[in-house]
């Protein structure tokens, strides 16, 4: 003690800035996030968006409706389906489009894919960035499952452009149905194994509980939102909140935990899956009988005001806010994108932890950074 | 937990983990059931896509060399990015006596095209379809920069398409 004591004296310290990306494996894409660092301690992140901004906000007001469903594709890859869904959904509530049923129920089973993919992929990606590679390729080999049925059916493996406005591109592949079930029993197989290989590890455990806390009123003055805040006790799922499509009729919990560490959060998408699989179960058996797309005008044109249609993607509340002037055009279209809300936490979870910290709870709440800059 | 009972409870989860590596690796060692990888080239002849896989746009042409786009360029509108250009012209129809459209040069830049469908969707004619062909990669950017008739293709005569 008295050797360090006079090593202190001796030696001048200070707090330091170092840069984490743009290109880091840890970022999970472009981004750069600039670090006040004493010694290792972390006393400020200040992440620095826009290395792949793509102006797609501003290129949607220059293109129809029809046409900007595929630019939602590439915000959040990985909840492709709920993006497009959430255009498609918006026009049609404009406009007085009616779906049936058997529409609303293939879009909710989609979803619901694709949230079990997105969350497969997160949590291949989670092990990896503490430390176990296997993960990755476990998590990797259940998705792929999921990645065919896709591509069967909407002939597609990420950006699927799937949901259109009056209705979904394709109709259902005869194998779909199947292709499902088989996947919910092998899942069901391999779900208790991601809790023996990781979540059950004593290292692991150590890594991410009590890391990275964020108090409810914390998570809200944030603004921030899906799994991420549901782990600090934040009831805010949309699907329970405001349903859309089939989500009325299916029941399922909403997931919550109280913790808000990084254990919490990571706890929350693992249980979400079970809950996904329970929806698409309900729904797999009888999907109702009907068009996969109803007949819509040529040219779509949305009354002039204000529209706005919320959807939950696998990170959170995605919204659509178009202002139209009866065009065919948006006068102006804002992407409100769960990921940019919830990188706003980051600052006060990292507060006085280690930088090996942050790599985890930059992967417990799970952004995907095309979201984030669009 | 004292130190050494951290490090026990560790080795104990470890292994328990291990146990489900371990049993994978053995039991496809032997039996080989379980292995969903495969060496991508050497199944090439044997790899076959889904239906409706999204590779590129081809244009369709029957036995005759012909085709059915008669040079309406809804596709060309339809498309968001403007990856589809159609050159076209026009010239008397024997029949009727009247100037008609008929495609010179359907251009498709694969470059630019984000593989959405609409051009598909919006063809009356059925003219263009997706191709399933993903070997697109190449040294030049030009390459990509295709043209959808084939030399010396001609509209079928008279076709007329189902949907108007
Ligand atoms: S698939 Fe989409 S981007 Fe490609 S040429 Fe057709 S309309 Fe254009
Ligand atoms: S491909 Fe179809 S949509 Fe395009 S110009 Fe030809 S007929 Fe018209």
């Amino acid at each position: 003690m008295g050797n360090q004591q006079f090593l202190a004296d001796k030696i001048r310290t200070q707090e330091y800035h170092l840069n984490m990306g743009p290109q880091h494996p840890a970022t999970h894409g472009v981004m750069r996030m600039v670090l006040k660092l004493d010694g290792e301690e972390i006393r400020d992140v200040e992440p620095v968006m826009g290395y792949i901004h793509r102006s797609i906000e501003k290129m949607s007001e220059h293109i129809t409706y029809k046409q900007i469903i595929h630019l939602t594709d590439r915000l959040d890859y990985l909840s492709s389906h709920q993006n497009n869904e959430a255009v498609a959904l918006l026009v049609e509530k404009a406009t007085g489009i009616e779906v049936n049923d058997r529409i609303k129920v293939i879009r909710t089973i989609m979803s619901e894919l694709s949230r079990i993919a997105s969350h497969q992929l997160w949590w291949a990606v989670m092990g990896m960035d503490t430390g176990a590679l296997t993960t990755f390729f476990y998590g990797f080999r259940d998705r792929e499952l999921i990645n065919d049925i896709f591509e069967e059916t909407c002939g597609s493996r990420l950006t699927m452009n799937y949901s259109v406005i009056g209705g979904v591109r394709y109709d259902l592949h005869e194998n779909f149905v199947k292709r499902v079930k088989d996947f919910i029993v092998h899942f069901r197989k391999k779900l208790p194994e991601y809790d023996q290989l990781l979540s059950n590890n004593v290292i692991f455990r150590k890594r991410t509980e009590g890391i990275g806390i964020l108090t409810k009123e914390q998570v809200i003055a944030f603004g921030m939102n899906g799994p991420t805040a549901r782990a600090s006790g934040f009831v805010c799922d949309i699907r329970k909140k405001i349903p859309y499509s089939a989500y009325d009729r299916v029941h399922f919990e909403e997931i919550m935990a109280t913790e808000g560490d990084a254990f919490a959060r990571y706890k929350v998408r693992i249980l979400e899956m079970w809950e996904s699989m329970r929806i698409i179960e309900q729904l797999i058996d009888d999907i109702p009988e009907g068009e996969f797309k109803v007949k819509t005008k040529a040219v779509i044109k949305l009354p002039a005001g204000e529209h706005l249609q919320r959807v939950e993607t696998a990170r959170g509340d995605f919204g659509v806010y178009a202002i139209s002037d009866g065009k065919k055009n948006p006068f102006r279209l804002k992407f409100r994108s769960p990921s940019f809300a919830n990188m706003h936490g980051l600052n006060k979870m990292s507060e006085g932890t280690k930088i090996a910290d942050l790599v985890v709870n930059f992967s417990t709440i799970d952004v995907v950074v095309p979201d984030i800059d669009r | 937990m004292s130190y050494f009972g951290d490090i026990a409870s560790a080795t104990k989860t470890l292994i328990s983990g291990m146990k489900i590596t371990g049993r994978y690796f053995f039991v496809n060692f032997f039996t080989r059931k379980e292995i969903i990888t495969v060496e991508y080239p050497d199944n090439i002849d044997t790899l076959k896509m889904f239906d409706r896989f999204r590779g590129e746009i081809v244009m369709y042409h029957d036995e005759n060399n012909q085709h059915r786009c008669d040079a309406c360029t809804m596709c060309e509108i339809a498309c968001p990015n403007g990856s589809i250009e159609i050159i076209w012209d026009k010239a008397i129809n024997e029949e009727t006596g009247k100037p008609k459209k008929f495609l010179e040069e359907h251009i498709y830049h694969l470059e630019m095209c984000t593989m959405c469908g609409l051009c598909i969707e919006a063809c009356p004619a059925d003219a263009i379809m997706w191709g399933q062909n993903f070997h697109h990669a190449t040294q030049d950017r030009s390459h990509l920069t295709k043209s959808l008739n084939q030399p010396g293709s001609s509209f079928i005569p008279g076709y007329k398409n189902p949907k108007k």
